[in-house]
């Protein structure tokens, strides 16, 4: 493993570099293949009112792998990620539109856990339309 | 109805292998409109260290979930899955999935709560290879909203 970002160049408070992912019906047919997620609520606008829902959404599954690539972008390996966990707090409400929907992931370095394993702890953002759709979404890292 | 606690600790039999294949892994990545080399370029890989390419931190759980389906569809849990959304997941890495990978996944049920109305499941997923030596576990935290809890339905789904 070789992430590019080096455990004694980094502090707490440290900022990864942000990013907004779109998300539209088209990318949520396709995570549902790839993801085998094939519940109605992500392409079925019919059936998503018909459970409540104000429209279709995104997985949940889709949104975490989203988010993490702030945190991979960053490290150059994805196998820095020794550990990720989410709560999802809201949905990705996805209109059929031009636009879709976007989700925005800022991270940032809160923790430096252990000096000889060169493992940090990112605590992740991630929103869309203005809210909160993760809680607690952190990554344990291990950093060059 | 609040689950039978007595599941609490069960451990599911090991799944069949599942096979993990570079292409697969590919179109996990492409899906999610991911580009880092390391999904799909064996050279790129080995730059970092790697035999082979790898697979994107979630890319699990398709396996790992279906496994959990043991536990959904138990008959003597008695579970309402048209009722369950999820809550939490987390993954802990003892290294990448790679292509080749035969992954069985032996699930067990970790907590059964019961909080305002909703069952709350915990689930963990561990994930070996052929050689049986654990690769990811998966923790999922499936809930099952009470009847009364029909009207936030909307804000909670988030599975």
């Amino acid at each position: 493993m070789s992430a590019k970002i080096a455990y004694a160049d980094v502090e707490v408070g440290t900022e990864l570099p942000a990013r907004t992912f779109p998300v539209d019906r088209e990318r949520l047919v396709r995570y549902a293949g790839a993801s085998g997620d094939f519940n109605p609520i992500h392409w079925n606008e019919r059936f998503a009112k018909e459970v409540g829902l104000p429209d279709v959404i995104a997985h949940g599954m889709f949104t975490m792998a989203e988010a993490i690539r702030v945190v991979t972008d960053w490290t150059g390996d994805p196998a820095a990620v020794v550990e990720y966990g989410v709560r999802f707090t809201r949905p990705v409400v996805v209109p059929d539109d031009e636009k879709g929907a976007e989700i925005e992931v800022h991270g940032k370095v809160a923790a430096k856990i252990d000096d000889e394993q060169r493992t940090v702890r990112v605590d992740l953002t991630v929103s869309s339309a203005g809210q909160k759709v993760l809680g607690m979404s952190r990554a344990v890292l291990r950093l060059a | 109805m609040a689950l039978d606690q007595s599941f609490v600790g069960r451990t599911y039999p090991p799944t069949p292998p599942y096979e993990v294949g570079r292409e697969k892994i590919r179109e996990f990545a492409e899906a999610v409109g991911d580009t880092n080399p390391a999904y799909t370029d064996p050279e790129a890989a080995a730059a970092l260290g790697h035999p082979d390419v790898i697979a994107p931190p979630t890319f699990v759980f398709a396996i790992t979930f279906n496994a959990a389906r043991q536990v959904t569809e138990d008959p003597q849990l008695g579970l309402d899955y048209d009722r369950v959304v999820h809550g939490d997941q987390k993954f802990v890495h003892v290294r990448p999935v790679r292509p080749g990978d035969r992954l069985t996944v032996s699930t067990t049920i970790e907590a059964i709560k019961s909080m305002a109305g909703n069952d709350i499941l915990d689930v963990r997923g561990d994930v070996h290879d052929e050689a049986g030596e654990l690769v990811v576990t998966a923790y999922t935290k499936l809930v099952a909203r009470g009847p009364e809890a029909d009207a936030p339905a909307a804000e909670t789904k988030g599975a």
